[in-house]
């Protein structure tokens, strides 16, 4: 059989999970290949979620959810220092706003306990609003001091880029189509850029895990996939929502719909929960909409509507077993990290290190001793002083030339972003790891320019650049087959 | 008898005239502010014409394209075909606003001239 | 500091470059233009189309024509500098100005007095909450025309326009032109935002559909665009259910509004109006803080540049005086209020000498009226009044008032529409 490449260990999608189990098994003496299917890394449900880094009271006890997130929400407080990870430790609220409710609130106190969650406490309605003065309805609140947002795109792309600097490869536009087994184990992955040889497999493909399951004989379990819609609000509307995290009291389907801030700084509602038959809905609703604020406007009535700049669905994968999957399947060489919906996120780097540790077990491989966990600083323009900011126009003149002007991006960080390990190929790319585009213009004057730099960058032609998955075309050759003809 | 109500488009008021057509000619205007208003409602009713604007490819300057626009208003059924022909026009720098960039277009009797100055960009 | 100006000029688009041309008139000995673009002039030149400078140079310009002629007023001035492709990245409340530039770095720069003209931006997809897929192919009118005039490149070939706001008729011609075949221009209010040369010339022209109180409710399209369903609204914007219908498209350009570039005067704290999102200003143009001013499309959205170099000759005569030690004292303040059928008025505040001085009044109308008589009134006594045979949401209304006039007022003036 003709082989595109081989590893020994093939990892299936680019999101949270994948990348944080790539760069955990980057630590050992293997060869790691991550394949991805769109042009770029965490655009599924690592994209558009809530970017909370749960403190971990909700799971029930003694569940992998329960225990990946405690577990993991320490290791991001590691990771945060290595990997440069934008997070904020704000801190979570569950508000209440009747007895009924205040009830519940004592429920989660006892079981967060049991789970682990350090320094829960119950707030009074004065304590909540010195936090929160905007929460004048709320009786009381459980508080979670150690939960936090993180950008979750940007954690993929360093757990991505982390690894890729100790040896671990990335195919993007890198779709699995099957597996070829022998003698009942995992031999090599098709996929439409030709078969890769291997023995191991991660599947951590989100929404599509239970059919990547399929294709390779397990049939253990079925995903379904639940839509959240969010609307997200300018910065200037903090001062209006809230500055932390804040959930309405849970109920059995879901977390609710919160009042969150950005590691950004902007504010989001949402998400409400739709369970959904087809698998790229990502469709955003007006009844959506109209739920996520009736029901944020029972924690805040005077919602700043007029403040909102976009409006943004996510899809989760919710699994049959009710807890994420994690481990060795029947099919021998192919392992599930499946299931990961929240909290996914925070749980990611607890749930590779069980997967890399099972791995090393069956494989017989060792950690490596010269694993690189650091990674070098990116220059953030907008967040220097005015004398590092004339530092780095000194060295990089293009870090003088101002490209969004809303999120006072750089070309020099826009061309970074291209030329990085993990490096944006698509508009969309850009603006996910630069914020290029992410202010009040939605892009609507960097866009463009944005889209000339990844061309000259990539020397490709404008007509060529993306916005964000495959032939998600945004410019055309003007007049073509007129000049032809001439 | 027939009477018409238009906007005239020469300047941005938008003056709303009513025109009075007998036997096909137009015997009155009304509701102009001023002579262009006359011309243009007449205009209309027997041969109404347009300006033009569009681009051209331009080489050697800071822009691929240069602003154009019609020296004085052309058939307005003609407009279409004039925007194609502009769609070949290949030009290099330096070029002066005034500039005939092409000159009789389509033998209609109007050049198109050059919107803005482009200078030869190193 | 070497770097003291008399006046700072923030954006050098056509309110820039007369409020330079103005403050040069008027004596200012050092101003400096900072243009954040590869050149001065704005957005007007990417506003190729004709229909500019009939009241300001008495001529009928293409954009990038009235643009060549505001520079051609200030080139080799020796008293006016130019920085382009520099951004300011904050004004400071003592007029200190931060600016970035690839080739001069990082630049404080000091201004005894500042007017900002940066113009405004789009209203975006976002600020009006469209349902449906994310795909590429949603632009803003004004970014699709930047690309098509300037940077030569297509947004789609089938186009709906959403809003009828002048950029979209204007793209709607434009896109025709370049052998597109635009669909529709759709439009949530019972009339149209543009003016009605635009409407005539730009999709009449073309046999292009008008759809008034009508919107789009869901855009269709994973990757790409591929159409939009439709419905009429009701008089509060709701879609009428059993009115959708779907029209095919790969490209939506977005022409719903614009708004002031806010950043810079926000930073400055200055007074903010909340209907015209650009600061509070009197007649002079000057903001709430002093040696501040601004000028144009920053202060509020105008649909005729020709207005916009007017304000910033006001804006740029007075930065001038005052950098001068000229300017008068003593001034009594009068606040203007708009009521009865004006929407938003500039300016807001008069700051007006002894004896007054004559005081021109840009205003919008909350809806399209005919025959109505403007009336400024202080208390209940009118003190001027003029016939308007039609007055439009879309069209500013602009009018003098004399100085004797004025003078009469008392500490408040309204200006309101009557039958």
């Amino acid at each position: 059989m003709e082989f595109v490449t081989s590893a020994d260990i093939v990892v299936i999608g680019g999101g949270i999970t994948g990348t944080a189990v790539l760069r955990e098994l980057s630590k050992y003496n293997l060869d790691c290949l991550l394949v991805e299917k769109e042009p770029d890394l965490a655009m599924g449900t690592t994209k558009a979620n809530s970017a909370i880094l749960h403190a971990g009271f909700d799971a029930p006890t003694g569940s992998l959810k329960a225990l990946t997130n405690v577990r993991g929400n320490k290791l991001y407080h590691d990771l945060e220092k290595e990997l440069d990870l934008d997070i904020k430790w704000t801190g979570s609220m569950v508000a209440a706003t009747n007895e009924e409710e205040m009830q519940t609130l004592q429920e989660l106190l006892q079981r967060g306990r049991a789970n682990g969650v350090e320094g829960l406490k119950i707030l009074t309605h004065d304590e909540v609003l010195r936090e929160e003065p905007n929460l004048k309805t709320v009786l009381g609140a459980l508080w979670a001091p150690t939960a936090g947002v993180c950008w979750p795109f940007g954690a993929a792309v360093a757990f991505a880029e982390c690894a890729v600097q100790n040896g671990a490869r990335v195919m993007r536009d890198c779709r699995v189509l099957g597996f070829i087994k022998e003698d009942g184990r995992i031999a090599g992955v098709e996929t439409n850029r030709g078969v890769i040889k291997t023995r191991y497999v991660v599947n951590a493909s989100g929404i599509y895990a239970d059919e990547i399951a399929r294709l390779a004989g397990d049939e253990s379990f079925t995903i379904n996939p639940r839509k959240g819609e969010y609307i997200l609000f300018d910065k200037t509307a903090c001062s209006s929502l809230v500055y932390g995290v804040v959930f309405p009291t849970p109920t059995k389907k879901s977390k609710g719909i919160l009042i969150c801030t950005t590691t950004h700084g902007n504010t989001f509602i949402g998400p409400n929960a739709q369970d959904l038959h087809e698998r790229e809905d990502l469709a955003v609703t007006t009844e959506g909409m109209n739920e996520i604020m009736a029901s944020a406007r029972k924690l805040i009535p005077n919602l700043p509507m007029g403040a909102s700049i976009t409006e943004f669905a996510g899809l989760r994968a919710v699994s049959s077993t009710g807890d994420f999957i994690v481990g060795a399947s029947g099919v021998a060489g192919f392992y599930n990290a499946a299931g990961m919906q929240s909290p996914g996120l925070t749980s990611a780097p607890a749930v590779a290190e069980i997967l890399a540790g099972a791995i090393a077990e069956d494989s017989g491989a060792v950690k490596k001793a010269d694993f690189k966990k650091d990674l070098p600083r990116k220059v953030s323009f907008c967040r220097m002083t005015r004398s590092q900011q004339a530092a780095v126009i000194e060295k990089n003149k293009l870090y003088g030339r101002v490209i969004c002007r809303c999120e006072t991006v750089t070309e020099a960080e826009i061309v970074e972003a291209i030329k990085g390990p993990c490096g944006a190929r698509t508009v969309d790319g850009v603006k996910r790891r630069t914020r290029a585009g992410m202010g009040r213009c939605q892009g609507g004057f960097c866009g463009p320019r944005v889209t000339q730099i990844i061309a000259r960058e990539l020397n490709i032609p404008i007509p060529e650049v993306l916005k964000e998955r495959a032939d998600s075309h945004l410019f055309y050759e003007k007049n073509q087959a007129d000049r032809e003809e001439a | 008898m027939e009477t018409k109500i238009m906007n005239c488009i020469m300047c941005p008021m938008g003056c709303e005239m009513t025109v009075t057509i007998e036997n096909g000619t137009v015997a009155s205007v009304k509701g102009n502010t001023c002579p262009r208003g006359d011309k243009y409602a007449r205009d209309e009713i027997t041969a109404p014409k347009r300006m033009l604007t569009s681009t051209v490819s331009i080489e050697g300057g800071m822009l691929p394209l240069l602003p154009v626009v019609s020296a004085d208003v052309l058939p307005k059924e003609r407009i279409l075909d004039c925007a194609v022909y502009l769609r070949k026009i290949k030009i290099r720098t330096p070029v002066k606003t005034g500039d005939i960039i092409v000159k009789d277009i389509l033998g209609l009797g109007v050049d198109i001239v050059a919107s803005r100055d482009m200078e030869a960009h190193g | 500091m070497d770097q003291l100006y008399d006046v700072i000029i923030v954006g050098g688009g056509p309110a820039g470059l007369s409020a330079a041309y103005s403050a040069r008139e008027n004596g200012a000995g050092r101003i400096l233009i900072i243009e954040r673009d590869r050149e001065l002039g704005g957005i007007l030149q990417q506003c190729i189309h004709n229909g500019f400078g009939l009241h300001h140079f008495k001529k009928e310009l293409t954009g990038p024509g009235y643009a060549q002629r505001c520079i051609e007023l200030i080139k080799d001035k020796p008293e006016i500098e130019v920085l382009v492709d520099t951004m300011v990245l904050e004004v400071l409340r003592d007029k200190t100005v931060i600016a970035v530039s690839p080739e001069k770095g990082l630049l404080y720069l000091q201004g005894k007095t500042i007017i900002l003209t940066m113009g405004c931006r789009e209203r975006t997809r976002g600020a009006i909450r469209i349902p449906g897929e994310r795909p590429a192919g949603v632009f803003t009118a004004g970014a699709a025309q930047r690309m098509v005039n300037m940077e030569g490149y297509l947004p789609g070939h089938k186009i709906v326009i959403l809003g009828s706001g002048d950029i979209g008729l204007i793209m709607a011609r434009r896109m025709s032109l370049e052998g597109c075949q635009v669909q529709a221009v759709l439009e949530i209010c019972p009339y149209s935002n543009g003016l009605t040369r635009n409407i005539v010339q730009c999709l009449n022209d073309y046999d292009i559909p008008l759809y008034l109180s009508h919107t789009i409710i869901k855009i269709h399209g994973e990757k790409r665009v591929t159409g939009v369903t439709v419905a009429k609204v009701d008089e509060k914007n709701a879609p009428i259910p059993g009115t959708e219908f779907d029209i095919e498209c790969d490209t939506i350009l977005l022409s719903v509004g614009l708004i002031p570039e806010n950043e810079l005067s926000n930073g400055l704290m200055l007074d903010m109006h909340p209907l015209t999102s650009g600061p509070v200003v009197d007649q002079h143009r000057q903001t709430s803080l002093p040696g501040i001013y601004a000028a144009g499309n920053v202060v509020h959205v105008h649909d005729l540049v020709d207005f916009v170099s007017e304000e910033a000759e006001i804006a740029g005569k007075f930065a001038a005086l005052e950098a001068q030690g000229k300017a008068d004292g003593n001034l009594r303040s009068v606040d203007v209020r708009p009521v009865d059928g004006v929407r938003t008025c500039v300016p807001q505040k008069l700051s007006l000498p002894e004896g007054g001085e004559p005081v021109k009044l840009f205003m919008r109308v909350a809806a399209p009226q005919r025959k109505v008589r403007l009336e400024v009134k202080s208390g209940d006594a009118v003190l001027f009044s003029k016939m308007l045979p039609i007055v439009k949401p879309s069209e500013m209304v602009a009018v003098e008032i004399p100085a004797e006039k004025i003078a009469l007022s008392g500490s408040e003036i309204t200006v309101g529409l009557q039958q």
